[in-house]
């Protein structure tokens, strides 16, 4: 009889071990602070930056207008039912994420991630108030001292500082920015505004200053999508252990490269040690790399002993083989297809984009009665027409109507309710609702039919903008 | 692979056993017996603060809060009415005519005048206002009373033919000229090919012209000579596409034969000591939506 019961019956919650990612320099450090550096810039620039759109129009290049439900992003300027452009760029978002896992690994998570770059300016503020990693191991095992209380008090003021900046920037996006921040100042914005502030501060000190590493490895789904776009073709950091293995000292015979100086693991903002191969918790971030490079330097041993490398290439490497071109992993025909469906659908974007008519409008008939007959015997057809005028001024649309019908040449007579000519008016940046009459003559064709295809025009008076909707006529029809 | 049996923990039973099994004494989880008991002790709290007891012909307790969701709905129309009033006095006090040229307006009543509408006016002419066999069509060119926006005013606070209201729009009956004898079954059938003829319909020649002395000698006080009605006296057109009760041969004779009179309810009529349905900015709001419906004249 075998026992299936499990051998260990403990907690199941694992306390977490504190990470004190020591300071590196390298190739990939560098190339983290200038990402980190354009990312922050970005984010905290652009709600600043001016665009202009006409009078009625807000002169905020990138601004999410919630309570007008319009969404600007310089010269393209988005209406609610234009959302599918919102979820074209969501599914483009998506893709663009397999496509890069699937090239090379979790570069968004070690590079672009907002929490790992927020969580790297924390590192750094931490390192710069507390010291490295010895300093900052000592200064937690240390008694609460006055040297301690004003170290811990100072970085969490800055992270504090950080956090405000962070969710003070996020509500620019939402709103005209320097209205928004003399509002701000002066205590006399939305509640909703401080609120959302304080919510995003919050978040930010939480998840970039204690949280850490715990948002990767259990709140984010994505490192358990992974493994699902990664292949033995995807560049992802490893370590060469069939070139470091038996660790030990340098210049013992028998001993490979690695000299078990834990630099790798001192480095590593997971806290994990990549010695022990891939694992869920790693987000290639190269930090390891450049910590292990530059031990490699000091032994005067090559670099590479931790490195990119796609999985392929190590069978090849142990068999003292050359590697697989770069460009060879990368290009394959499963990153060839996410990119072309990401290509596909961000030409088909721009193309919808370009195509979108200048000229926004619906019609729709009234159906309670079909049709009203008047004293002449004509027959009268009710529509409302809901226009959207996206120019920043009033524009004058003209509406005529056309009858798709050849035999049929009873002229079609459009009026508009309460306005004289066939022109209306439409304030600038408005939805304008109009209520339009068609009437098929006595006797005519269409007044007898059942049903009539339409088209109702409106057309830019000023320009040569035109645009058409197809509509239904209800005649009486005839029971003689 | 088997299962190591698992030694249980003896339990108690209740000592019934039915067909060799018998029924365990498990204590209840302690979370459950708590939750219940914060389950009874809200229950007394709740009925304490709020109206719980039913006390017989007065309702019940009001309960410490006071708390009335009646009362909370009276609130919330009240506040509703409230934020309407400026513009409401404002309707009171603009000229008729001038409501179309205020934007303002035009746009409250769209909507106060069209849920007026709804609610009072669409039992009979339609929610759509496309009226019904009887009941006017309200979109279209005919107005048997007037189709400007003071008449369709008039015709709404004061009703057609609504005995109740002293003022309403007293506009003559079509008499019943076959059981009050005014006619006899012959005149009448020629009337009937006569009013078919004139309104463009096939009809009998011989017995329309017979029909044409009948309606000259009987109609035109109403209809008028030329039969294309008279707003005054509410008589319809009868020359033109639009029929109230139907243009069918046996529906103009069953009109001439036991006579018409529709009657429209005066909304600002108020019996004594009870208020009018309709307030006069309900009635200028309701006037003006169908005034703007596409026939307003």
């Amino acid at each position: 009889m075998s026992s299936t019961e499990p051998s260990e019956s403990g907690p199941l919650y694992a306390a977490r071990e504190p990470v004190f990612p020591r300071r590196v320099k390298g190739h990939f450090r560098t190339l983290k602070w200038v990402l980190m550096t354009l990312m922050l810039g970005i984010y905290y620039i652009t709600p600043w930056i001016r665009w202009d759109r006409g009078p009625a129009l807000p002169d905020q290049a990138v601004l999410v207008d919630l309570a007008n439900r319009r969404f600007f992003f310089f010269m393209i300027e988005i209406w609610p039912h234009e959302f599918y452009f919102v979820a074209g760029l969501l599914i483009m978002a998506g893709l663009g994420l397999f496509l890069f896992t699937s090239a090379m690994g979790r570069v968004w998570c070690g590079y672009a991630c907002p929490q790992t770059v927020w969580t790297d300016l924390f590192i750094l503020v931490e390192r710069i108030v507390e010291g490295d990693r010895n300093a900052r191991i000592r200064l937690l095992r240390q008694k609460w001292n006055f040297e301690k209380i004003r170290k811990r008090m100072t970085k969490w003021t800055l992270w504090l500082l950080i956090g405000v900046a962070t969710g003070g920037a996020w509500v620019f996006y939402f709103t005209d920015a320097p209205t928004l921040l003399h509002d701000l100042l002066h205590g006399s914005a939305s509640a909703v505004a401080y609120t959302t502030i304080a919510v995003a501060t919050a978040t930010t000190f939480a998840f970039g200053g204690f949280a850490r590493e715990q948002i990767c490895i259990y709140a984010c789904p994505w490192p358990r999508i992974q493994a699902a776009m990664m292949d033995e073709d995807t560049i992802t950091i490893a370590y060469r252990e069939w070139r470091g293995e038996p660790r030990g000292k340098p210049g013992v015979a028998g001993n490979g490269d690695c000299i078990d100086c834990q630099a790798c693991f001192n480095v590593c903002p997971m806290g994990i040690d990549i010695r022990n191969g891939q694992q869920l918790e790693c987000i290639t971030c190269g930090l390891c790399i450049d910590a292990c490079n530059e031990m490699m330097d000091k032994v005067g041993k090559p670099h590479g002993l931790i490195g990119y490398i796609a999985l392929k290439d190590e069978a090849k490497e142990r068999a003292g083989e050359h590697p697989t071109n770069v460009w060879k992993h990368i290009f394959r025909p499963r990153t060839i297809l996410y990119f072309t469906l990401w290509a596909g659908i961000g030409i088909g974007l721009i193309v919808a984009l370009f195509m979108r008519s200048p000229i926004d409008f619906n019609v729709t008939p009234n159906r309670d009665p079909l049709y009203v007959v008047q004293g002449d015997g004509s027959i009268r057809n009710i529509y409302t027409l809901r226009l959207r005028n996206k120019h920043g001024e009033d524009t004058t649309y003209r509406i005529f109507v056309t009858s798709e019908d050849r035999e049929d040449h009873a002229p079609l007579k459009l009026s508009l309710e309460g306005q004289p000519g066939d022109t209306v008016t439409a304030p600038a940046d408005q939805l304008y609702t109009q209520r339009l009459y068609i009437e098929a003559p006595a006797g005519s064709k269409m007044a007898r039919e059942d049903r009539s295809e339409i088209r109702i025009w409106v057309e830019d008076v000023k320009g040569t903008d035109r645009a058409a909707a197809e509509a239904v006529f209800n005649g009486r029809e005839q029971h003689h | 692979m088997s299962k190591k049996p698992t030694t249980k923990k003896q339990v108690e039973t209740t000592g019934h056993s039915w067909d060799g099994i018998s029924e365990y004494n498990n204590p209840l989880p302690r979370w459950w017996l708590w939750t219940f008991y914060a389950c009874i002790v809200w229950g007394v709290a709740y009925s304490i603060a709020m109206p719980a007891w039913p006390i017989f012909a007065s309702g019940a307790t009001p309960g410490l809060l006071h708390s009335s969701t009646r009362a909370d709905v009276a609130a919330d129309i009240q506040k509703y009415a409230d934020a309407n009033k400026p513009i409401e006095e404002k309707l009171v006090a603009t000229d008729l005519n001038q409501i179309a040229n205020d934007p303002e307006l035009v746009d409250f009543t769209r909507n106060a005048g069209g849920a007026v509408f709804r609610t009072w006016c669409a039992q009979c002419h339609g929610a759509g206002a496309g009226g019904n066999p009887g009941f006017p069509n309200l979109l279209d060119s005919d107005w048997l009373h007037g189709g400007t926006i003071e008449q369709i005013y008039t015709d709404v606070q004061h009703g057609i033919r609504d005995p109740l209201d002293p003022d309403t729009n007293p506009a003559a009956a079509m008499p019943a000229h076959l059981t009050d004898g005014l006619l006899d079954q012959t005149q009448i059938d020629d009337v009937v090919q006569y009013v078919l003829q004139i309104s463009g319909q096939q009809a009998d020649a011989a017995k329309a012209t017979a029909g044409a002395e009948v309606f000259a000698n009987n109609c035109t006080a109403c209809h008028g000579e030329d039969a294309k009605g008279m707003q005054e006296m509410g008589a319809p057109n009868l020359t033109d596409a639009i029929w109230l009760y139907g243009g069918d041969q046996a529906t103009i004779t069953k009109t001439v034969e036991f006579g018409r009179a529709g009657v429209m309810p005066s909304w600002s009529y108020a019996p004594e000591g009870g208020t009018a349905r309709l307030s006069e900015a309900q009635i200028r709001s309701v006037a003006a939506y169908v005034h703007s419906l596409g026939g307003g004249q």
